[in-house]
């Protein structure tokens, strides 16, 4: 690899890089994001590498195995440029024929193209899918362009340029006040302003200053962060660099959980590659400027979220949250000045330096500004990851993006924010999808999970999930986080099996009230949320629960029993087949009959049966 | 046991005690385990109190003072997975293999664990056998999957 000395090594570089891919005649990218890969993807790409390589025509044709292309639930996906034609749940039955006939004779294959649900029309590029008309990928849209671990495609893409721009035509201050007008908001959850917190740690003072780039991501549902360090990880790099620039810092830390040893990888090729490309470490393109970045790796602790308990982690120790009087711009990682941002908002800052701090406020709301990643997950058809400006509604990007309900089961809410964010009504879909709408109605952005519930979703049950998670996430270092989730979480268990009570609402209530007034951090402030909103708009279920001892959505497994009715019941057997515990019981073309002593419960008996003979209760 | 690794491992990270996490890492996915020779190699080592070091081993999900089975379950309990029935698999499997998560059947063969979210949403409910990740679970693949290993370890053991 080369090394890069100036600003012109660089422009020279990327002419290079440019000239070189357009010898390729043809491109074909197969998604590599985890999704993909659970689909298979890996097999694809060896196939169709295998193929080219013994074929002597198609030695122009550049394989790329490419970063999450968001659409995960149609994976493993695989297009072709510069035709932009998109292919979905392709196997490694199809590679040939995709040679033969789209490469070789520029011939559409039919069946793998994507059908639009509503018009039947088969569609060929992406642009035309629903799941990707409406959004706006400026930070996503790369992934699909280029291999993470390629740095030359990354320069390709004018990668490393906002970078120049930052070094040698901006200052320091500049730099801050041009985040400051684009009203950059902190992606991970609070929305704290990122031009702001840059000016407090470069204020602060003290020699050494840190940069942290926080990918821990523990936020069940959420998942943009780590495709974004899968398969775009020079664009966190370069804003990491910025920032740093910016603020004054010599080292940094990119923060990611040990779940993602993909991330790990890809974030650790990109480091060496940067390094050794002379885009980190000492004199940076050689403006004098010397940063270098390493990486932490997480245990498994969803308080690690949370910056001061990150920063413990990051030193060796538990992950233990301490209040945050001081906060850590001005002492963080080993008492100095810390600036902390998570992987979304490092992403941006390259855009804004290269396009500007108008261009970016143009898009979004007043107070929240740009676009924000969400991953649409759930009970909902187009499931995958998300990039929409500020201010869509939750109606826009539940039912225009992601397709409305999957099955006959009404939506009934979407749960954003994660275990620290609450459960909307579908009443509420009109509301506009910004930092303070969402903590307007009991909820929060969070760092961007969007989690779809139906009919067939118990919202006590939601509310119990998450106490639960967050009862063993707690830290347990003070007491209202660690015992009031316990009490909570035991009131919940009891209006699920059935024994709950009227007080038992009114307990709950009060015990979250507490929890959220005197917990130490952020965890424990929050805890509260997801059933203080499910209490506010879906108390009925709540009361069903204890008055009827009923669940309506059939998922408390207490409160509800199988059954087959007989006169709908064709004797075919499939429910008996599946049934993992034998619970079936009925003779061939005979109504059957579930014993209830040792159903399990599973539904599965449900999911199979084609006479709709199944019912619960 | 042989624990000559430690000792590379250990000389990789310098002895640096803010380390500690990553070491604990190398170990784990070195052994499988945290076994506990290796720890008080790492404490004296580390020159620090074996019991912070046991601190920091309980504290984080992903470290495990017991030795794992030969093939390991992962069941993704996020709330995609979660709401999608992840709850119903688990059920599931905890009967089929008559151990709780976090556990490892008594052939030594199996080890159960959950999780608070793979990552995975969009193909939830996700379930991650021996280093692959299988989206769209139910129940009965589930039954199927372990059914599989099951099979596939009796037919090596009739070759071995």
């Amino acid at each position: 690899m080369r090394r890069i000395k100036s600003v012109s090594d660089l422009e020279k570089w990327r002419e290079d890089v440019l000239s070189r891919q357009k010898q390729h005649g043809l491109v074909i990218s197969v998604c590599g994001g985890t999704g993909c890969h659970a689909y298979g993807c890996k097999k694809v790409r060896d196939k169709f590498a295998k193929i080219i390589k013994k074929n002597g025509d198609l030695q122009k044709v550049r394989l790329k195995f490419t970063g999450c292309r968001g659409f995960c639930e149609r994976g493993p996906i695989v297009t072709i440029q510069p035709q932009g034609i998109f292919y979905q749940r392709v196997q490694e039955k199809d590679v040939p024929l995709i040679l033969s006939e789209t490469v070789e004779e520029g011939e559409v294959l039919e069946h793998l193209l994507y059908e639009d649900a509503i018009t039947k029309r088969k569609v060929t590029s992406e642009k035309e899918i629903p799941f990707y008309k409406a959004q706006h990928r400026l930070v996503m849209g790369n992934n699909g362009l280029i291999n993470p671990k390629e740095i030359e495609d990354y320069i390709g893409i004018s990668g490393y340029q906002a970078l120049s721009k930052a070094l040698f035509e901006m200052k320091p201050e500049q730099i801050i006040s041009e985040i400051k007008a684009s009203g950059l908001r902190g992606r991970g959850g609070a929305g704290f302003p990122t031009g702001k917190k840059w000016e407090d740690c470069r204020n602060a003072p003290g020699d050494i200053k840190y940069i942290i780039c926080n990918c821990d991501e523990g936020d069940p549902g959420a998942y943009m962060d780590r495709s974004l360090v899968e398969g775009n990880p020079h664009s966190v790099l370069e804003g990491m660099i910025i920032g740093a620039y910016a603020i004054g810092g010599s080292n940094g830390y990119i923060y990611v959980r040990h779940e993602y040893p993909l991330a790990c990888k890809n974030a650790e090729v990109a480091i060496t590659q940067a390094r050794k490309a002379g885009l980190l470490g000492k004199n940076i393109l050689g403006s004098g400027f010397s940063f270098d970045v390493e990486i932490a790796k997480g245990g498994g602790a969803f308080v690690c979220g949370e910056s001061t308990a990150l920063i413990a982690s990051i030193e060796g120790r538990v992950g233990e949250p301490r209040s945050k009087q001081i906060h850590t711009v001005a002492r963080g990682l080993w008492g100095k000045p810390t600036n902390l941002n998570n992987v979304e908002t490092w992403a941006n800052v390259p855009l804004i330096i290269n396009e500007g701090s108008q261009w970016f406020s143009s898009i979004g709301t007043e107070k929240s500004k740009g676009t924000k990643i969400f991953s649409l997950v759930g009970k909902v058809k187009n499931t995958g990851l998300v990039e929409v400006p500020m201010g869509i509604t939750l109606k826009k990007i539940i039912f225009d993006i992601g397709g409305g309900q999957q099955d006959e089961k009404r939506i009934k809410a979407v749960q954003t924010g994660g275990p620290s964010g609450g459960c909307i009504p579908a009443s509420l879909f009109d509301l506009p999808v910004d930092f303070d709408s969402l903590t307007q109605v009991g909820s929060m952005m969070g760092s961007g999970g969007m989690i779809v519930m139906d009919e067939g979703t118990c919202m006590v049950d939601v509310a119990r999930y998450f106490v639960h998670f967050l009862q063993e996430e707690s830290c347990g270092k003070c007491l209202p986080c660690r015992e009031g989730l316990k009490r909570m979480g035991e009131i919940l268990d009891s209006i699920i099996e059935g024994k709950g009570s009227e007080e038992s609402l009114s307990l709950l209530e009060e015990l979250a009230e507490v929890v959220a007034d005197t917990s130490l951090c952020g965890l424990g402030k929050t805890a509260p949320n997801p059933v203080l909103s499910a209490l506010k708009y879906f108390r009925s279920e709540f009361e069903d629960h204890i008055h009827q001892r009923r669940c309506p959505a059939a998922v408390c497994t207490p409160l509800i029993q199988y059954s087959i009715l007989e006169a709908d019941c064709v004797g075919c057997g499939a429910c008996a087949k599946v049934c993992p515990t034998q619970a079936i019981k009925g003779e061939k073309k005979q109504s059957h009959l579930i014993l209830a002593e040792i159903c399990s419960k599973c539904g599965s008996c449900k999911d199979v049966c084609k006479s709709n003979a199944v019912t619960v209760q | 046991m042989d624990l000559g690794q430690v000792g590379k491992i250990i000389d990789k990270y310098q002895e640096k005690r803010t380390a500690l996490i990553s070491i604990l890492h190398d170990i784990q996915d070195r052994y499988e385990y945290l076994p506990e020779e290796a720890l008080r190699k790492v404490a004296s080592r580390l020159q620090m109190d074996l019991n912070d070091i046991y601190g920091v081993a309980t504290f984080y999900k992903s470290f495990s003072l017991v030795p794992q089975g030969k093939h390991f379950i992962t069941l993704c309990l996020g709330t995609a997975c979660h709401v999608r029935g992840g709850p119903k698999i688990l059920r599931e499997v905890k009967k089929l293999l008559n151990i709780e998560p976090g556990q490892t059947t008594a052939d030594k063969q199996i080890s159960l664990n959950v999780v608070n979210c793979l990552g995975v949403c969009a193909i939830g409910p996700v379930m991650f056998v021996d280093g692959k990740f299988y989206g769209e679970m139910n129940p009965v693949k589930a039954k199927r999957m372990i059914d599989k290993i099951n099979k596939n370890r009796r037919k090596s053991g009739v070759r071995s």
